[in-house]
């Protein structure tokens, strides 16, 4: 047997030892990463995103190594992984959510646009108004279905008048497929609507600024299969308009909603590449072995 | 097989100790809360048994015929005759009217006695207002002498020494009988100030300097506590200085009120010479000593306002200067003002700094703003339990309930605006 044999890689060694060997005993942790190292196809012509040579650290603790990728215009990309991966602290980065956590240090280049997201005169609210945010628990105010939705675009000052702010209102509700179940009660509080009903609405309260992206950190994670099926679609029709990235826990979800697909591990892209590749033939044994359900 | 069953059998024998324990644990709790009920109620029970005669006055009513010749008195406006008129010599007569069996000097100096101090300025109060009523008969309630008072109220109660002669007795239930001596509710306690007489004293001065200490400590500690507590809380830096204060804040909150009191002492009343006894230096001082307790509740609500909210206005693009505004001090509004409402609360019951500030002072006049000298509600109380005159000791339970019922009131809507502004997310 090979296993006495470090110098081996652990791909070869699960290709010998064949499908007989329990999965407990694949330790893809054994693997070694070449740090900024990404298989696959992590580059686009004219990216949105330019994010080269991207490491963040929490004190001493390293939780993205070296990561290079694009992100294109109007594309859908998932993040899949597993759970401390990194994704979730990557997708943070891209609208400077982590400047919050003292702490946090985002080094390399992150560009939007040609614009540097980290530059020390960047105005994040200027950013996050450009890089809308969905986030894994619906968190609507404590307020009306209205006063959500107009949150954003009253903090902006991008309604001067009452009607301009009720027709954005109504579009951000109507992209979100929500107009239907919500016109009849927008001054209804929010947190008394579904989960469901209440990503919709963030979901709607982040199209209200105009966004050119929007983030989606496992927007689906707290919904039900119906829920998350509505969502699904709306994300579908929004890609025609914004560009997405979406982390998700859930693979066939990346396989349904998005056109590519970036695999993290232990803080390293490990691939990233067109989401049919991917999950058909990844070129990664990291990447295959989680999208096959051995770990993660 | 047996081995399943012994650790069933073992299983079985060690439940059973663990009910017992249970049951001993549950049954210490509600001896527990059997106590300090048990002890609540024999203080309530105490005070009110006391004190609920405190809101009775005795009163001796009178057609007084306020003869000038009598009074020495021709022009009740002239304050020189009025200084010289003997008021009491018609009350007297009065007097001597319902009980024709008095005679002789001797008798009506006894007679006299029966009344309260200041029934003598009642009669000169009449005429000052109303000059037209020489020489004419009016019927006048007066306040009858403690000794009256505790008397007919307390007659046969062993706590109580009765201090009138055999005479004078005799004479009080006469009257009493008559209808001229009555007994009714104690409107005297909430429309008058402190007094040297128990039958004149009330607490009314106390409530409205109480209210004005509360203002000046609720407007300056509840908007510094809570600015200090977003500061602390949302924008300080982490760093040294910052737990430094932290701490400072936490310690500040065990320190005896009486150092906050000396503190008054040295700081506002030596250093800044302000006046003593008044209710400026008094909420300062007592604002001080609320503050820690509303900086560490309102920290305490603005964690507990949850990230995803936060995050939420964020990730719309809210500044900093936004996010709290907007989402944090609405959702931590209602711990903020139950903290500050139960640091209220400690502070309306706060005596020591008070001493020490000179607001123990026997104040007669109700204070009209925060620069008249004025005591508070639990110094009044002090005052009165260690007075000597037996009036004032259902005077202070009655004070006591008085204080108590704000108390309570202030709780009771700290819970309401509680229950009223949570919100659910």
């Amino acid at each position: 047997m090979n296993t006495m044999n470090p110098s081996i890689s652990a791909k070869a060694d699960r290709r010998d030892q064949g499908a007989e060997i329990p999965v407990p005993q694949d330790k893809p942790e054994d693997t070694v990463i070449e740090e900024g190292k990404t298989v696959g196809k992590p580059f686009v012509n004219d990216p949105k995103f330019k994010l080269r040579n991207v490491n963040v650290s929490y004190g001493s603790d390293r939780a993205i190594k070296n990561i290079s990728i694009d992100i294109g215009k109007h594309e859908v990309i998932s993040f899949i992984g597993p759970s401390g991966c990194g994704k979730s602290t990557f997708l943070r980065c891209l609208n400077r959510m982590n400047d919050s956590i003292q702490i946090c240090r985002v080094e390399g280049q992150l560009m939007l646009d040609d614009e540097d997201i980290y530059h020390s005169k960047r105005d994040v609210v200027e950013l996050r108004a450009r890089v809308g945010m969905v986030f894994q628990k619906p968190n609507p105010f404590p307020k009306s279905i209205y006063d959500n939705v107009a949150y954003g675009p009253r903090i902006h000052g991008l309604a001067n008048r009452k009607s301009d702010l009720d027709e954005i209102v109504e579009n951000s509700l109507r992209k979100a497929g929500l107009w239907e179940e919500a016109k009849d009660r927008l001054d209804a509080i929010a947190t008394g609507m579904s989960g469901g009903q209440q990503q919709r609405l963030c979901i709607a309260r982040a199209i209200a600024v105009s966004p050119e992206v929007i983030l989606m950190d496992e927007p689906c994670s707290a919904l039900d299969p119906i829920a998350t099926a509505r969502i699904e679609e709306l994300i579908a029709d929004m890609s025609k308009s914004y560009t997405i990235v979406i982390v998700t826990h859930s693979m066939q979800q990346a396989a349904r909603v998005s056109d590519r697909t970036a695999y993290f591990h232990l803080g390293h892209l490990v691939e990233v590449n067109e989401t049919n590749k991917i999950f058909t033939s990844p070129q990664h044994e990291l990447t295959e072995s989680y999208i096959t359900g051995r770990f993660g | 097989m047996t081995d399943q069953r012994s650790q069933a059998e073992i299983v079985r024998k060690s439940l059973k100790r663990r009910y017992r324990k249970e049951r001993r644990f549950r049954l210490y709790g509600m001896l527990a809360i059997f106590i300090a009920l048990a002890s609540l109620v024999t203080l309530f029970a105490d005070i009110i048994s006391k004190g609920h005669t405190g809101f009775v006055k005795t009163t001796i009513t009178l057609d007084v015929n306020l003869d000038s010749e009598l009074m020495y008195l021709e022009d009740p406006t002239d304050a020189d005759q009025r200084s010289m008129a003997d008021f009491v010599a018609p009350i007297v007569a009065a007097l001597q009217e319902q009980l024709p069996e008095v005679d002789g000097a001797g008798e009506k100096r006894e007679l006299g006695r029966l009344l309260g101090t200041y029934a003598a300025s009642e009669i000169s109060d009449v005429l000052i207002n109303n000059p037209e009523l020489l020489d004419t008969t009016q019927t006048i309630e007066f306040l009858a002498h403690d000794r009256v008072s505790v008397y007919v109220k307390h007659a046969g109660n062993p706590r109580y020494s009765i201090k009138l002669s055999e005479q004078q007795q005799r004479w009080v239930d006469e009257l009493l009988e008559k209808g001229v001596i009555d007994t009714s509710f104690n409107d005297v306690l909430f429309s008058r100030g402190d007094s040297r007489e128990p039958a004149n004293a009330g607490v009314l001065g106390a409530i409205v300097g109480s209210l004005l200490t509360m203002l000046v400590t609720l407007a300056i500690s509840f908007p510094v506590g809570i600015a200090a507590a977003v500061y602390l809380e949302e924008f300080a830096p982490e760093n040294k200085l910052t737990d430094f204060i932290e701490v400072n804040i936490n310690n500040l909150a065990a320190v005896p009120s009486i150092i906050f009191g000396l503190l008054g002492l040295a700081v506002f009343i030596g250093l800044f010479g302000m006046p003593r006894s008044v209710p400026v230096v008094g909420g300062l001082v007592l604002a001080l000593m609320t503050l820690p307790t509303i900086i560490i509740s309102s920290r305490a609500a603005i964690k507990s306002v949850p990230p995803s909210i936060r995050e939420a206005a964020e990730g719309v693009g809210a500044s900093k200067m936004q996010v709290v505004l907007h989402h944090v001090i609405p959702l931590a509004m209602p711990g903020m003002l139950t903290g500050s409402i139960i640091g209220m609360a400690q502070a309306l019951g706060e005596t020591a700094p008070l001493l020490l500030i000179g607001m123990v002072a026997f104040i007669v006049d109700v204070p009209g703003g925060f620069f008249d000298s004025a005591t508070v509600l639990p110094v009044q109380i002090y005052l009165w339990a260690s007075s000597s005159e037996q009036g004032f000791v259902e005077l202070a339970s009655a004070a006591i309930m008085v204080l108590l019922t704000f108390m309570i009131s202030m709780n009771a809507l700290a819970i309401w605006l509680r229950k009223r502004l949570e919100r659910r997310w």
